[in-house]
């Protein structure tokens, strides 16, 4: 990194120095940093192997909380409702981002209020957010099942409070919630591309499908996969809006793996298992992210 | 969307129902107006929750659901408004979280943007590895180490105090990364000379860097006050005693209390939600900026 040096103690003077200062800079931001997070981290796979709870007495039990997790039928309904999100989640948000984005791109009057409009779910709280939409999808009373009536919807969804809706609802909720935010780097994403391009794919006749699919995506591709990198992490780690708009319920019908982690550690009080299950949730957002980094490395060469 | 696939090959095919003009003006009238209508469509539905909580504030409680729907209240009720404060701690929820607020901000911002510094402009052995260790947190939910985070700070009797929040907002890798990347937008040459002129580090940080990252320090400062004033998580593992409570636990409290009090519910919902408005509406530029900066670079 650092220049060759001429000559040697001068270099290695110049060395020592740097590292004091470079150090002095990062050293009050590092000390909470490494105690809060890295510390944590790590601690997590000890934790993880052991039987700790409130009382801290740990007991070393090797592989016991992970083989009683799988034969936990609650850690797999978990995991898959978390994928169910996922799965739904990650791409609806993209298209709804991406569609916004587009919208946005052009030189229409009042685009920037209908940006403030997009991004504003953003920043409101989850709490509120999710209060609202749980009146919203009354099933008896509420306007969104009142709108569906209004348009031949005979047996409207009972949305959070039946147990085959209450997913398809949190997933309304959450692209609802994101897509202003993802929108804005698909915004940020197209700015980038020159419009020479736009230009000459249009002076060879290609339509507006034909220049979409082969000036935008392309010149979209690192925004896409930065997104989607950050929405694989979001989706797998979904909990508040659940909390508060169904609690997990009906049943266990919105229970996802960042919720169950809560249920076994902080109102069951075991540190242990939930921090086995907090280990699974770990090195799936790892590895997917990791997953995501090499194919985008080999599509890039 | 809606408009891409609309019109294919010549531009004349886009509007056979308008009368026959020269193509283009037409055609761009009519993307026009499908532009504008899917816009406003997607507004009212981006919207609708907002109108919603904000009309049902001013209802009374029977009339937040009625069928058929009333989209106005008639007549305008403000007593929720006053009612609100002596049903509820309102007044202390929102004193703590705004101390919260204010505090993290404060310390997320300052040792963000020094550590920042360091890793952009300092040059010693070991900064990229440590930088990775920063980067790569990114990718590790908090979820993930909440339960150890927990022991930990249990152990530093920490926990149920409103220290527990400031430490666990306050030296998020986020800031550290927003500042390096403009950090680095910066020419290293501003830098050298002051070098040269025999300004020690701190000088050019404070000298020059600082007054320069001023928009994006604004940026690092608006995100982490609505991120802390929106947290509802840290808040929930960690402030037990009721007179710890932030806004967005106290509001939850009070729904399981009055659950079928959907106006005074709605009310505080619109109490909470509009410091952060008031915020964002002002500065605005400052969150797409931050937000446009941390993103693009990936």
């Amino acid at each position: 990194m650092a220049t060759l040096p001429r000559t040697r103690p001068r270099n290695r003077r110049l060395v020592s120095r740097n590292t004091v200062a470079g150090w002095s800079f990062i050293l009050p931001n590092f000390v909470g940093f490494a105690v809060l997070t890295l510390l944590p981290v790590a601690v997590l796979f000890y934790v993880a192997f052991t039987s700790w709870n409130v009382f801290g007495v740990a007991e070393w039990t090797g592989t016991a909380n992970f083989r009683r997790m799988w034969g936990d039928a609650s850690f797999w309904t978990a995991l898959r409702n978390t994928v169910y999100y996922t799965v739904f989640h990650i791409p609806l948000t993209l298209a709804a981002s991406l569609g916004l984005a587009l919208l946005l791109n052009r030189k229409l009057r009042g685009v920037r209020f209908f940006r403030t409009v997009a991004f504003f779910p953003y920043i409101t709280s989850i709490v509120a957010i999710a209060i609202v939409w749980n009146q919203l999808f009354s099933p008896e009373y509420g306007p969104i099942n009142a709108l569906l009536g209004a348009v031949g919807v005979d047996n409207a969804p009972g949305w959070t409070t039946s147990s085959t809706w209450s997913m398809p609802a949190v997933i309304i909720v959450g692209t609802w919630r994101y897509m202003g935010y993802y929108m804005l780097l698909f915004l940020a994403g197209l700015q980038t591309i020159p419009a020479q391009l736009y230009e000459a794919a249009e002076t060879d006749g290609a339509s507006p499908w034909q220049r979409f699919v082969h000036v935008t995506l392309p010149g979209l591709r690192h925004t896409t996969f930065f997104v989607t990198v950050l929405l694989t992490i979001e989706s797998f780690k979904v909990f508040d809006l659940i909390l508060v708009m169904t609690g997990g319920g009906p049943g266990q019908s919105t229970l996802v793996l960042s919720q169950y982690i809560y249920q076994k550690g902080f109102e069951e009080n075991q540190f242990g298992y939930a921090s086995a299950v907090s280990v699974v949730l770990f090195a799936i957002c790892f590895t997917i992210t990791v997953i995501q980094f090499m194919v985008n490395k080999r599509r890039n060469s | 969307m809606t408009a891409t696939d609309l019109s294919l090959p010549a531009p004349t095919v886009a509007a056979p129902g308008n009368r026959s003009a020269p193509g283009r003006p037409v055609r761009s009238r009519g993307w026009r107006l499908v532009g504008y209508a899917a816009l406003v469509l997607a507004a009212a539905g981006l919207l609708l929750p907002f109108y919603w909580m904000v009309v049902a504030s001013l209802k009374t409680n029977s009339d937040v659901f009625t069928i058929p729907i009333t989209w106005l209240p008639d007549p305008v009720v403000w007593r929720n408004y006053i009612d609100i404060w002596q049903r509820s701690d309102m007044t202390t929820w929102l004193w703590n979280t705004l101390l919260l607020s204010v505090v993290v901000t404060l310390l997320q911002v300052v040792t963000g943007s020094f550590a920042a510094y360091g890793f952009a402009r300092v040059r010693f052995p070991g900064r990229n590895a440590l930088f990775l260790a920063y980067v790569g947190t990114i990718a590790v939910p908090w979820q993930s180490y909440m339960i150890p985070q927990f022991i930990l700070m249990s152990k530093l009797q920490l926990s149920n105090t409103l220290w527990s929040i400031v430490a666990i907002q306050a030296f998020g890798a986020f800031g550290v990364f927003l500042m390096k990347q403009f950090y680095e937008t910066i020419p290293e040459e501003l830098s050298e000379s002051a070098r040269v002129d025999g300004l020690s580090e701190f000088g050019i940080y404070r000298r020059i860097m600082l007054p320069l990252s001023r928009p994006a320090l604004a940026s690092l400062a608006l995100l982490t006050f609505v991120t802390t004033w929106n947290d509802y998580l840290g808040p929930l593992i960690y402030l037990r005693s009721p007179e710890l409570r932030t806004i967005q636990l106290g509001l939850n409290t009070f729904i399981s209390q009055y659950n079928a009090e959907y106006a005074l519910i709605m009310t505080g919902s619109v109490l909470s939600v509009l410091p952060v408005a008031v915020i964002f509406l002002l500065g605005q530029r400052h969150f797409i900026e931050g937000i446009a900066t941390t993103g693009l670079k990936g």
